[in-house]
């Protein structure tokens, strides 16, 4: 298989890896994926004043083209609303990243991840207003 | 002593130079398995998949059009066994003249339901119209006749055959094995005339044994004869031949690009050869028929082929006493009696086939030692009578 | 100077030995006859070479040079023994037996003489990948006609007891095929012991050419096979095509030095792969597949935990090796071998194979182990399993969001 410049970038040089505390104020974990299906996506977001997601962190087990989706969605998300984190579709990620069909699920994934994390901080959130 | 002329390139060629060389790094540096996701095994699989363009460029098909077998009787076999397979039982026709990789495998499908028969030839080993059309009102399901006969070179109007034959509805195969190299042989245009198969193999024109192709329209149904990890999209699984498989597309560039000059050479050494045989009494089979230039088929009256080519090896060249197959076969020519030569005749026959390492001056030299020798038999068999 | 990349994956096709290359190159030029040829010297120069040939392959596993059939390679060797016994017996039977592990060309030949009519039984094996001979006896039943068990595996190459299996088969008078196109050159087969009818050979797994391999058919008790390649008869009757000649003469040396040279060989490559597996053991959470005796020194299938599969073959891309899991098609498939040993999915998205051969060096080897090294860190630093798993969380008792 071979890999687009872009994904083989993110991932030989992934960025934002790692996670936060979890006491940390803000933070909300997006986990999608199964061993079993061969990817597990965390990522995390760090939401400031007015929602707007100030740091993002991941980790993943999955391919080259899984880690670098999950990589850049680190970079996209940071600066972003909430709201606007959620209008990234899979298929930026995808042309972005250039994947091919075979890899596309990665993408989806990645966009999932993205949902999730969201959810779970407005899981949060709702609690604790 | 001095090495024998070689003139017996029906039977198989030497490979071109060119192509053992391309060959040669495939076995021992660059030897990866071309299903292998690492360096070694993409680096097989770009040239794997380079021989397949270049195979099927020769032929003007697609080059997913193109699946390698381990030679041209495992081509024949995959179509008219695996064809069948996807259909009811019906009608299959081929000719008379085919090699026993076509007929074999035909008589294997009667115990299927199948029903066979045979397209006659005239006395010029063609296929006779008449006949041909008899069988076709009888609307075959698969036709099968080859482009040239490895015997007698004969060539067959495949493209009119395809045509009737594609007006029945039949799946039209033809082996083309003796053909490429030496007329042109262009799959799109047979292909739009109704040949849907066709069956190439690279010993056959200065390419390694062990690496053929069946070039076949993806929309005719095909089952595998050969299961078991689905390369070749799935119609023939088994890790490729790496080395042979790009040695076949050299060859067949090769064969292709030097097809012209090499034919017109060819016939001209045919044609001195031919002038030198009738000058000795020989009967030429197929003289008057349409022929490959470097296959001569034919007999001298009352003089066993089996003794001849004997002798002539001895002397020093290397000739066929009927197509080269695997047992001693004692039994004339299939081909020959299709034809509707006697018996006795065609056990006198002899083929000479060329290639593009022979001399006129081989040729000169053959003949003369072939007219003592005959000279010399004929006086023996004059004798015992 | 070290060659990157390194070629650890002797199992998926070894190169030709120059030894062996050198021997084939004559029959491509001077010595080009077809062996078929019966009118000439070039047509029985290439004939002699063939069955001298053929004597070198009999010899390397103790048969008769007249039980050898030349086939296209262990895929057309392992077709025409399935189809061809299963066909000619199904007279007495209907019942084939086979292992969960055997390879794609065993299985999916399976697959087709079930669509043929007939039942495939398809064995468990333990989880060091052994077949249990008891599990086997009890499946046999009267109407059993084929029983087909590789000799090595060509993922974790353990070793069936093959002598075992053959003894039982030829007392319930089942035809028993072997696969041994990962056994040759590895461990020694002799079939004047073994009650193994039918055996399954190819070149490339041992220094051969591509595209030519054998299948042994016993004469004595005599085994009879359907052809499945009809045409000009060749291999009396068993196989028709043309003889690669060149191909042929590379099997018959690469056999011939196969026996010779095997014992010394094998202990070498024991050595070398015993240092591998030190090297990795120090690793956490690392583990072996399949039987470590009964196996072949050549090969060491490793699951690195928490660790994917696919990422890891690019993150050590310095190393020719195969992933357990098959990711050529569309779906990640997890490995079925090691799915047959009950490896959980995520131990067999993580496996390697390294198998290790003839021209594998020291040095290499102490590459490898460095390199794996720093890799397997760098990507469980970036595992939210190895995470979860280094917080002591259970992986088995979590949640996951399947897609």
């Amino acid at each position: 298989m071979s890999y687009s410049v872009k994904v083989l970038d993110h991932y030989e040089n992934p960025r934002n890896v790692g996670s936060f505390g979890k006491e940390e104020e803000g933070v909300a974990t997006g986990m999608v994926g199964a061993p079993a299906c061969g990817d597990v996506m965390k990522l995390q977001i760090k939401v400031g004043k007015g929602g707007v997601i100030e740091d993002a962190k991941f980790k993943t087990y999955g391919c080259g083209s899984a880690i670098a989706s999950s990589s850049l969605v680190t970079e996209w998300v940071k600066g972003k609303t909430i709201d606007q984190a959620l209008d990234i579709k899979n298929t930026q990620i995808a042309d972005e990243l250039a994947l091919p069909p075979v890899k596309i699920h990665c993408s989806i994934l990645a966009e999932d991840a993205i949902k999730a994390a969201v959810a779970d901080y407005r899981k949060k959130h709702a609690e604790s207003v | 002593m001095f090495a024998p002329v070689y003139l017996d390139h029906n039977a198989t060629t030497p490979a071109d130079p060119a192509v053992v060389e391309a060959m040669l790094p495939w076995l021992a540096t660059r030897f990866g398995n071309a299903s292998s996701r690492h360096e070694y095994g993409r680096a097989a699989r770009r040239a794997v998949d380079e021989a397949r363009s270049q195979v099927a460029a020769a032929v003007g098909a697609h080059s997913t059009e193109v699946v390698f077998t381990s030679g041209g009787s495992e081509a024949n076999n995959l179509l008219i066994k695996g064809a069948a397979a996807c259909l009811k039982p019906g009608l299959l026709a081929v000719s008379a003249i085919e090699h026993p990789c076509v007929i074999r495998p035909g008589q294997q499908l009667v115990r299927r339901g199948w029903v066979v028969q045979e397209l006659a030839v005239d006395s010029l080993g063609r296929v006779d119209p008449g006949r041909f059309e008899a069988v076709m009102a009888q609307k075959p399901k698969i036709v099968s006749v080859m482009l040239a006969n490895n015997e007698t070179g004969v060539l067959q109007d495949i493209e009119r055959l395809a045509e009737r034959a594609r007006s029945v509805g039949a799946c039209f195969h033809t082996d083309a094995v003796q053909a490429i190299g030496k007329v042109a042989v262009d799959f799109r245009r047979l292909n739009a005339a109704g040949v849907q198969a066709l069956t190439l193999s690279a010993h056959k024109l200065g390419g390694p044994k062990g690496a053929a192709a069946l070039v076949l329209d993806k929309r005719v149904d095909v089952e595998p004869l050969i299961a078991g990890g689905g390369h070749e999209r799935g119609l023939r699984s088994g890790t490729e031949n790496v080395a042979a498989i790009v040695g076949f597309g050299l060859a067949c560039e090769l064969a292709v690009g030097r097809r012209a000059d090499l034919a017109r050479r060819l016939l001209g050494l045919r044609r001195q050869l031919e002038c030198g045989l009738l000058a000795c009494g020989a009967t030429i089979f197929g003289q008057a028929a349409e022929r490959l230039p470097n296959t001569v088929y034919f007999a001298f009256p009352e003089l066993d082929g089996e003794t001849l080519v004997g002798k002539l090896d001895r002397a020093g060249y290397a000739v066929a006493s009927g197509a080269a197959c695997s047992s001693a076969n004692p039994e004339p020519s299939h081909v020959l009696r299709a034809m509707g030569v006697s018996p006795e005749l065609a056990r006198g026959a002899v083929r000479v086939s060329l290639g593009g390492d022979n001399t006129q001056e081989q040729i000169d030299g053959f003949l003369c030692t072939l007219q003592a020798t005959v000279a010399r038999l004929q006086h023996l068999t004059a004798m015992s009578v | 100077m070290l060659k990157l990349p390194i070629y650890l994956d002797y199992s998926a096709t070894t190169p030709v030995d120059p030894r062996v290359a050198e021997k084939m190159i004559p029959y491509l030029f001077e010595k080009f006859g077809n062996p078929a040829s019966r009118s000439h010297s070039f047509g029985w120069e290439a004939e002699a070479a063939v069955e001298e040939a053929r004597e070198e392959v009999a010899k390397l596993v103790n048969a008769d040079p007249k039980e050898i059939v030349w086939t296209s390679g262990a895929t057309e060797s392992n077709n025409l023994a399935l189809k061809g016994a299963a066909q000619f017996y199904s007279g007495k039977g209907k019942h084939v037996v086979t292992v969960k592990t055997e390879h794609k060309a065993i299985l999916d030949t399976c697959r087709e003489l079930e669509r043929q009519g007939f039942e495939v039984t398809y064995l468990d094996v333990r989880d060091n990948g052994l077949l249990d001979l008891e599990v086997f006896k009890a499946v046999l039943r009267p109407d059993t006609i084929l029983a087909s068990v590789m000799f090595v595996n060509n993922e974790i190459g353990v070793i069936q007891p093959i002598a075992e299996i053959g003894e039982i088969c030829r007392a319930r008078g089942v035809i028993f095929h072997v696969d041994a196109a990962q056994a040759t050159g590895k461990v020694v087969i002799d079939l004047e012991a073994l009650k193994v009818d039918v055996m399954s050979f190819s070149a490339h797994k041992t220094y051969g050419p591509k595209g030519i391999g054998a299948l042994y058919v016993r004469r004595k008790p005599r085994v009879r096979l359907t052809a499945q390649l009809h045409g000009g008869g060749h291999e009396r009757g068993f196989r028709s095509g043309t003889l690669p000649t060149h191909q042929i003469v590379g099997m018959g040396e690469a056999f011939r030095l196969a026996r010779l040279e095997m014992g010394a060989e094998s202990e070498r490559i024991r050595m070398l792969r015993d240092r591998l597996l030190k090297g990795l053991s120090d690793i956490d959470e690392v583990y072996v597949n399949g039987d470590l005796e009964q196996r072949v020194p050549h090969n060491l299938n490793i699951s690195f935990a928490y660790v994917e599969g696919e990422s890891l073959l690019m993150a050590i891309k310095d190393l020719a090796v195969s992933s357990g899991s098959a990711c050529t098609s569309a779906s990640l498939e997890p490995s079925y071998v090691l799915r047959a040993l009950g490896r959980e999915d995520e131990l067999a998205h993580s496996s390697i194979r390294f198998t290790l051969g003839r021209f594998t060096t020291e040095e290499e080897i102490d590459y490898a182990i460095r390199l794996l090294h720093e890799k397997i860190g760098r990507l469980r630093e970036l595992s939210p399993l190895w995470e979860m798993v280094q917080e002591g969380v259970d992986l088995s008792t979590v949640q996951w969001a399947a897609h």
